[in-house]
Formats: structure tokens, C-alpha cells, sequence
């Protein structure tokens, strides 16, 4: 009997004790972000679980963005900490991949769409490494996980919305990592885009990784995610899907810039 | 023209050979750091840096004399420039982290601010008795007659160390210039990349003033990245690119001006620089102006032969003569203007595309996407395969075309 066996049979003998609880994917303790004067993000603490799929959610300007770069370090905050599962972020650069907001950046920059994905290799590669024929194989082994392999010679340039986002993920893909973090992903692009993601992010998912993502479409949430993170300035909810995005937790989160009736099909009926 | 092509050959004098290799030199440390100016969109910072260093120059000069110098150490006076550039620096990145000021206005001031303080200080300069001061004008439109060999090996080691620390740095700095979001987020320190970017930006500056004056230094940083864009879409070759268009300006434009008495090493260059940026914008591959010409009147005949094809599986008659010469050509009609098998074969593949086309507008509602309609572009170039078989779940079967 080796080892493995031996401790499923030891566990199984035993009451479900509570395991040692995994840390967090993401956890963040009393974040604030301030330009100038009013708080963009106030207080905030949130956990997101590992090997799960979060959504933060809530309306324009309520800071969704702002506390994703902030929980990052990306833009400075004036108060709070962020660990990733369980060690301080600066000690996990490693396991985390960031995929900003598509118009964030010029896409008229100099560069080939397999040049961008080589990017996510830069803390493998370091300063001064070669890049070398494994680094390009991998960086289009992620093009074709994102449905883009014949276009790696590509200047970015001539990519449609939907093909700069995927290129995007496939830059994150490259950095194989156990946390995502993504801005608005499903923002603009086409049908099969907003497919061929998805099925990248659940196949992230089912690898044990852990996925969280700033998100606009109410009406995508629940057959998207396992975990809600509602937010307006302040944290208003958080927890799994099916027990936190109900019409009344939407409601206090979006105050009367919902239609009651909307709310409560958003809501599928538990409201 | 025999003293031009000496020039050209490192022939006409010891001094002036020294002045062409500095140039050049220069010139490749320009291009190469300019390039991540230009990438970054700050290439107007180099600008107010420029003409910070004119207070530098100034102060290190009666600083020198005061101490019972003559005052035209160069060393000195560059290590003062630099000083002023630095703190001309700071101040627009102070401005625009602590005001409501947007950065054009931010080095529109401290440009002029600089500037100003620095045209007085050569003025002090010039009431002096001690010292022998003339000369310190040279450092706004650059001179190079007298030049040391000494002065030459100051240019030409700033000038390398740059061209070593861009090499070294390219990484960083082109993550940060792309996306520095991103950049942050694997943990590089942005702050510090751009730092860098405009310590190297200021290192060309600064050991450019003696050849080209600190008026025109900008052109020798800008104008050779602008020129690499024009010929190549990857930021690597665009640092080289740059830098082999910088250091081609700098050495013509010194060996034109030893060519000829009392012409102006500094305007020369960058006149030579522009002439090469006006042959870049006539005869680039890709963003050129005739490139732009002759892809307009391909464009029309593709425009003609698409047309022709439509009406073609449409059964309707043709008789615009740009399109059956057109289709002719090709032959995808007779001479008499019957399809031929191929023209209908053809034809039919066009109006399916089209079709697809109209279901795309419809899934895809991205202004980037619709933007790349133009009816001619293959649509296999613009989407991928998977995006095609759902517009073809939406058409059914092809049909064909009857002749």
C-alpha cells in the first residue's frame, strides 16, 4: 500500500474534519483608493477563492477596475494589504497574470502578436536572457488555445477587438500562472470571442487555478461564475453566486439604476 | 565636390574626420534612445530637458572661474547641463503629478522658464572679465571647428554607454512603452523604467550640445525613430532602424559641413536627417506616400473586379470598361463578355463571402471589425476559422452561380 492510499484510508476512517483551510486565491484587507479628495475605493476587504471563477460586479464608476490595479499594486492606495494565496503579493509575482482592459493600451505600437504573448515570458526569460525556440513554442501553443495560431506574424495593428483581447489572454496563458486576474474580458468583443474565452477560463478552472474577473453583464454572471463580489465604492456583498446575487444584495448595489423587474430575472427567480 | 567626398573619406583633416565619427556615434545613441521616447509618447519631454541645460552650462562656467579656471573644461560644463536638464525634469514630472496641468503645458513652462534663466546667465557671462568665454553660444546651435580629441572621446564614450544601457534595458523599456499596466502588474517598477528612459534621453542630450546644440539635439532624437517606423512594424529593428538613420545623419551631416567653410555642423545634421525622413515618407513599403498610391489604384482594380464578379453572379449585364478589361485580364469572362467556368467559380465564392460578410456585421458589433470591411479583403484574413463556421451555421449551403 503506498503512501497515497495509505492517507485516503487514514482520511476516510476519520470524521470530515475541517482540512487545514487552503488560503484564499486573493484576499484583501481594507483597501482604500483616493484621486484627490473622494474615495474611488473605500474600505474594501474581499476574499476569492481558490479554484473557482469570481466576478466583481457593479455599475460605471463604482471602482471595479480601480480595485483590481489597486489590490495589484498596478496605481498606489492609500491604505490596505492584498495576499495571494496566503503570502504577500510581492512574493507571488509568479503565480498571479494580470489582463488589462484592451483600450488600455495603443494598438498601432510596433510590435507582432507573438511578440506580445512572448511578453508574459519576461520573468522567465529575465533581463538579459536569450529567447530562445521553447519560449516561441510556447507563446503559440497559447495562441492556439485562444483560437489564434495563424495569425503569431501579425502586426497587432490589423486585429479586430475580439483578437486583441484573446491575444491578451494568451499572453496570460504564457505566464502559467494559478491566479487570474482580468479587466472587463468579455468588453466589446464578438460572439465567438466571448465563447472561446470562456472555455479557456473553465479549462483554468478545472486545472485547480483560480480565475477573477471584472465584469459588466449582469445577465452572464450566473451561468459564468461560482463567486460574486458586488462592490460599489464599499463592498456590498460577497460570496457564491447562487446565495449572493439576489435582488436585494443587486439593489443596494446598483440603488435604483435597475428596473425592479430586471432585478428580480437577474436575480433567476430566488428574490 | 572633391572636399565633400573627402569628407565623406575621412580625408579632409584630422579634426574633421574626429567631428564625422563623433557625429555618427551621436547620432546612433540619439536614434536608439529616441526610439523608446517616441514608443512612450513623451518625445517633447526631451525638448524642456534640452533647453534646461543651458542654465548648467552657464552656472558651471562662473563656477569654474570663480575658482580661478579658465571656464571650458568640457566635462565640467556638460556635467553642469546636466544638473539643470535633471532638475528641468523633475520639475515637469512635478507639475504634472501635483497640479491639474496637462503635460504640454507643464513643458511648455519649464522650457521657457529654463531657457530664459539660461540666456541670462550667458549674459553675466559675457560682462565677465575673466575667463575666455566665447564659445559658450556654440552650445545652442553646436560647432565643432576646434574640436578636441579629448572632446571627442567624451562624445564618443556618453554616446556608447547609451547605446550599452538601451541594449541592456530594451526589455523593460518596451513593456513599459507598450503596456505598463501590465508591466506593473509582473512587478517591474514603471517609475524607474521611464526614469531610465530619460537618464539615457539625457545622456544623449547632454554629450550632444558640443556637436549639435541644445536647439536641435530633439530632431536628432525624433526624427530617426520616426524614420525606422516607416520601415519596419517591430520595436526591436526599430532601435537599431533608429539608430542607423541617426548615426547616418550625424556622419554626412558633419562631413558636409567640413566640406565647405563656416557651414554649421548642428543644422546639417538634422537638415540630412530630414532628408532622409522625406525619402522615408515617399518610398516606405507599407506607410509611404507612393506605397499609399499604388495600393489606391490596385484597390480600384480590385474594387472593379469584385463589381464585375457580383453582377457576374448575379446574372446582370457588365458594362463599365475599367471592369471588363479588368475581368478580362484574369480571364474570368470571354472577350465577348460571357463568364467563363472559372468566372463563375469564382463569382460564386464572392457572393458567399459577402453574405458571410453581412452575417459578421450582424455578430460582431465592434467598430474595429466593421471598420476592415472594404468588400475585397479575403475574410479568412480577417477572422479566424471557428468565427467563419458560425456565420456559415447562419447561411446554409453554397449555392452555385448558373452561367
Amino acid at each position: 500500500m503506498d503512501a497515497a492510499t495509505l492517507s485516503l484510508a487514514t482520511e476516510a476512517g476519520r470524521p470530515p474534519l475541517a482540512a487545514p483551510a487552503a488560503p484564499p486565491a486573493l484576499a484583501v484587507r481594507g483597501l482604500t483608493v483616493s484621486y484627490g479628495q473622494s474615495p474611488a475605493v473605500f474600505s474594501v476587504d474581499a476574499t476569492f477563492p481558490a479554484a473557482a471563477m469570481s466576478a466583481i460586479v457593479g455599475p460605471n464608476g463604482a471602482g471595479k477596475s480601480t480595485f483590481l490595479k489597486a489590490a495589484l499594486g498596478i496605481i498606489p492606495r492609500l491604505s490596505g494589504e492584498a495576499t495571494v494565496f496566503g503570502r504577500p503579493l510581492d512574493e507571488a509575482r509568479d503565480r498571479i497574470a494580470y489582463v488589462p482592459q484592451r483600450a488600455s493600451v495603443d494598438w498601432d505600437f510596433p510590435t507582432s502578436v507573438l511578440d506580445v504573448v512572448l511578453m508574459g515570458l519576461y520573468r522567465r526569460v529575465g533581463l538579459l536572457g536569450r529567447i530562445t525556440g521553447s519560449h516561441r513554442t510556447t507563446a503559440r501553443d497559447c495562441l492556439v488555445r485562444v483560437g489564434m495560431a495563424d495569425f503569431a506574424d501579425r502586426q497587432i495593428g490589423q486585429l479586430s477587438g475580439g483578437q486583441q483581447q484573446r491575444v491578451f489572454l494568451a499572453r496570460a496563458l504564457a505566464q502559467d500562472a494559478d491566479l487570474y486576474l482580468l479587466d472587463e474580458p468579455f468588453a466589446g468583443v464578438d460572439a465567438a470571442t466571448e465563447r472561446a474565452i470562456i472555455d479557456v477560463l473553465k479549462g483554468l478552472r478545472g486545472e485547480g487555478r483560480a480565475v477573477v474577473a471584472v465584469h459588466h453583464d449582469l445577465s452572464t454572471v450566473r451561468s459564468y461564475f461560482d463567486h460574486v463580489f458586488l462592490i460599489n465604492v464599499r463592498r456590498i456583498a460577497e460570496g457564491p453566486v447562487a446565495t449572493t446575487f439576489t435582488a436585494e444584495t443587486l439593489q443596494q448595489t446598483y440603488g435604483g439604476r435597475l428596473a425592479t423587474g430586471h432585478v428580480a430575472e437577474l436575480a433567476g427567480g430566488i428574490a | 565636390m572633391t572636399s565633400l567626398f573627402d569628407a565623406l573619406l575621412l580625408q579632409s583633416g584630422y579634426n574633421a574626420a574626429l567631428v564625422a565619427i563623433g557625429a555618427a556615434l551621436l547620432g546612433f545613441a540619439g536614434g536608439a534612445a529616441g526610439t523608446f521616447l517616441f514608443l512612450r509618447k513623451r518625445a517633447l519631454v526631451s525638448d524642456a530637458m534640452a533647453h534646461a541645460t543651458l542654465p548648467g552650462v552657464g552656472l558651471a562656467f562662473i563656477l569654474m572661474v570663480a575658482l580661478g579656471g579658465d571656464g571650458r573644461s568640457l566635462p565640467i560644463l556638460l556635467a553642469g547641463s546636466a544638473v539643470t536638464a535633471i532638475l528641468g525634469l523633475l520639475a515637469v514630472d512635478w507639475i504634472v503629478r501635483h497640479t491639474r496641468l496637462p503635460e504640454d503645458a507643464a513643458i511648455g513652462a519649464v522650457l521657457s522658464v529654463f531657457f530664459g534663466i539660461g540666456v541670462v546667465l550667458l549674459t553675466v557671462v559675457q560682462t565677465m572679465s575673466a575667463g575666455r568665454q566665447a564659445g559658450l553660444e556654440d552650445f545652442l546651435l553646436g560647432a565643432t571647428a576646434g574640436m578636441l580629441f579629448a572632446d571627442a572621446m567624451t562624445i564618443a564614450t556618453g554616446g556608447g554607454l547609451a547605446v550599452l544601457a538601451v541594449w541592456l534595458l530594451r526589455r523593460p523599456m518596451t513593456l513599459v512603452a507598450f503596456d505598463a499596466e501590465y508591466a506593473a502588474s509582473l512587478g517591474l517598477d514603471t517609475r524607474r523604467i521611464d526614469l531610465a528612459i530619460m537618464a539615457l534621453v539625457m545622456a544623449v542630450t547632454v554629450v550632444g550640445l558640443k556637436i549639435v546644440g541644445l536647439v536641435m539635439i530633439v530632431a536628432l532624437l525624433i526624427i530617426p525613430p520616426v524614420i525606422a517606423r516607416f520601415w519596419t512594424d517591430r520595436s526591436g529593428r526599430m532601435i537599431w532602424g533608429a539608430g542607423l538613420a541617426g548615426g547616418l545623419s550625424g556622419y554626412l551631416g558633419a562631413a558636409i559641413s567640413a566640406s565647405a567653410q563656416d557651414l554649421p555642423t548642428g543644422p546639417i545634421i538634422v537638415l540630412v536627417a530630414s532628408a532622409l525622413f522625406f525619402l522615408s515618407l515617399l518610398l516606405a513599403p507599407v506607410r509611404g506616400v507612393l506605397a499609399a498610391l499604388i495600393r489606391h489604384l490596385r484597390f480600384q482594380a480590385r474594387v472593379h473586379r469584385r463589381q464585375g464578379l457580383l453582377a457576374i453572379a448575379r446574372g446582370e449585364p457588365i458594362h463599365d470598361p475599367l471592369t471588363l478589361r479588368v475581368l478580362r485580364r484574369e480571364g474570368l469572362i470571354r472577350p465577348d463578355g460571357v463568364a467563363t467556368d472559372a468566372g463563375r467559380g469564382v463569382a460564386a465564392k464572392i457572393a458567399r463571402d459577402e453574405r458571410r460578410w453581412d452575417i459578421a456585421r450582424e455578430v460582431h458589433q465592434d467598430a474595429g471589425l466593421t471598420g476592415r470591411y472594404d468588400g475585397l479583403t479575403p475574410i479568412e484574413e480577417v477572422f479566424t476559422s471557428d468565427e467563419i463556421a458560425l456565420f456559415d451555421r447562419h447561411l446554409g449551403a453554397p449555392r452555385p452561380v448558373r452561367g
